[in-house]
């Protein structure tokens, strides 16, 4: 079953303006499995999750997910995907119950359906407590739960997560990875972007590593590792990506980490 | 892969009627909006009557003295200025939240979901009518309460209240055209803030032949006018002037119209 792939792109191409980010872009990513797209800060990571979750257009090649065409079908592509984006995209105003409760409404859930649903998941975000309570007043690892609380009501059949552990404390990004190996355990394919080389590591079946407007290697993170004889993969991450963009991709790991 | 049901394009009508659950909710948990929506119309009844109703009514009746029959005669004359008032405030108002929406990631998530994608602007334009009409129904219940008496059936009450909303809804949809294309909160409530300065520049506050040429010109053809002049039959019982009341529907049903393709080709663009 060579054909199973949850995320298809190939020759993918996008630019703004005149700057080229994505220049033929080649990633597969099998069913059930995760895979983290590394890259340096303005690598084009956060335009390919916006053209895989039908955001942004691309301007050429082909991009499949769940089987599904982004461009010719992109209603197929959107009842199978759920997003958790770079941007936090939760209600501050309302509270935790009410943002899952619409988004459950959303996804055409009965009342009572809803209901049950919106329970269930702050129940097993850990969000009861704080549930009644505007999201403005929650810590950021809490409204980063229930972002991805949000994303998982309609059970989505492929993930995407953008940095989805930026700015988290250890704990709650301990607790996040509980929850995408569950999800995976569970038949959910998932696709993160991350900065962090170690998360991709313990959390990744694949790593691909995106650079210069192009998927620089695709491997698990042994192979990669074995293949370019490298200790870690920061070392991997180094030698891949271009010299010029270091500084910035090694800036923004020091100082989030 | 777990096969997935593929759902049609949402469900139009559920989802806009979940988008305005939302944004009742918001507008419950964030009064102070709402408060500034009705506040500012009834602040500014209260002034117009007050304090320049004395002198100015004298100036659009025959046959009124200063003081309190001037003021009686004010009030009469500007409360179809003040309902306009209301209506523009809270279509004003949507402004702030779409760009709200669109800077906050919220609207970014709702365009990955498999819903109807008028909803997510129609949401928000259907819960400021319902807003709108809250500030109408205010402003109406203060004339009333300051000495109005419009000969006004019932046929005419509903028939104020469906224009407020109508127009409420026109401007609405102008207006989250003006909060996506600002490219901060800010710039939103900025914008709009234009559309308050037409009742003044039209029949609202003192009769057009009073203004000297160019204004007055300006005053007779924008859109406001007939819109004010509309109201002002209906609440006083007087037939409609057919004319004005179908250049009344027709600037509601062009802006309506306008606003809605330029909020439409919006959320289309791709926005980060
Ligand atoms: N809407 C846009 N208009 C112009 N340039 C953009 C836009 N979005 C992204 N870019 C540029 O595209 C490049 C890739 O951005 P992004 O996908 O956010 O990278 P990453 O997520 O890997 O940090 C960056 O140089 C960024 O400045
Ligand atoms: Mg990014």
């Amino acid at each position: 079953m060579t054909t199973d792939l949850a995320v298809d792109v190939r020759g993918l191409r996008k630019s703004y303006g005149d700057h080229s980010v994505l220049d033929g872009v080649d990633l597969a990513v099998p069913a059930g499995t995760v895979t983290a797209l590394l890259g340096p800060n303005g690598a084009g990571k956060t335009t390919t999750v916006g053209i895989l979750s039908t955001l942004l257009r691309p301007d050429g090649g082909t991009v499949r997910v769940a089987g599904h065409d982004v461009v010719a079908q992109p209603e197929a592509v959107r009842a199978a995907i759920g997003v958790t984006g770079q941007v936090s995209a939760v209600d501050d105003l309302l509270t935790g119950t009410e943002n899952l409760r619409i988004v459950a409404s959303l996804h055409h859930l009965g009342r009572r359906e809803a209901r049950e649903r919106a329970d269930a998941l702050l129940e097993r975000f850990d969000l009861v407590a704080a549930a009644g309570k505007p999201v403005s007043t929650w810590s950021g690892g809490m409204r980063r739960r229930l972002d991805l609380a949000m994303t998982l009501v309609g059970s989505p059949s492929v993930v995407f997560l953008d940095e989805p552990t930026t700015g988290l404390d250890p704990r709650s990004r301990r607790a996040l990875w509980g929850e995408v190996r569950a999800l995976v355990a569970g038949g959910t394919t998932i696709l993160l972007t991350t900065q962090y080389l170690e998360e991709a590591d313990r959390l990744a079946d694949a790593v691909a590593v995106l650079d210069g407007g192009r998927v620089v290697a695709q491997g698990s993170p042994a192979e990669l590792k074995s293949a370019h004889q490298a200790g870690s993969l920061d070392d991997v991450f180094l030698r891949l990506t271009d010299p010029s963009t270091l500084s910035t991709a090694e800036q923004s790991t020091e100082e989030v980490a | 892969m777990t096969a997935v049901a593929v759902a049609p394009a949402g469900r139009p009508l559920a989802d806009t009627l979940t988008m305005l659950r939302r944004n009742l909710l918001r507008a419950v948990r964030y009064p102070g909006l709402t408060g500034f929506t009705v506040g500012i119309p009834v602040v500014l009844m209260l002034l117009f009557v007050y304090v320049f109703g004395g002198a100015l009514g004298a100036g659009v009746a025959p046959g009124v003295t200063a003081g309190a029959q001037g003021r009686a005669a004010y009030l009469d004359y500007i409360t179809p200025a003040i309902v306009l008032f209301a209506v523009v405030g809270a279509a004003q108002s949507v402004a702030i939240t779409a760009a709200m929406d669109a800077t906050s990631g919220i609207m970014a998530r709702f365009k990955t979901m498999a819903i109807a994608p008028g909803s997510v602007l129609g949401g928000p334009v259907l819960g400021t009518v319902v807003q709108g009409l809250v500030a109408v129904v205010a402003v109406l219940g203060l004339a009333v309460a300051l000495g109005l008496r419009p000969a006004a059936g019932a046929g005419g009450w509903l028939a104020v209240a469906g224009l407020a909303a109508l127009v409420t809804f026109a401007l609405s949809w102008l207006c989250v055209a003006m909060g996506l294309a600002a490219r901060s909160v800010e710039t939103a409530s900025n914008t709009p803030m234009l559309l308050t300065a037409l009742p003044f520049l039209g029949s609202g506050f003192v009769p057009v032949e009073t203004m000297p040429a160019g204004v007055r010109w300006f005053a007779e053809h924008q859109p406001f006018t007939p819109v004010i002049e509309t109201t002002r039959s209906l609440l006083a019982g007087t037939g409609l002037d057919t004319s004005t009341t179908v250049q009344a529907l027709a600037w509601t049903v062009a802006i309506g119209a306008a606003g809605y393709a330029w909020s439409r080709s919006l959320y289309r663009r791709e926005r980060r």
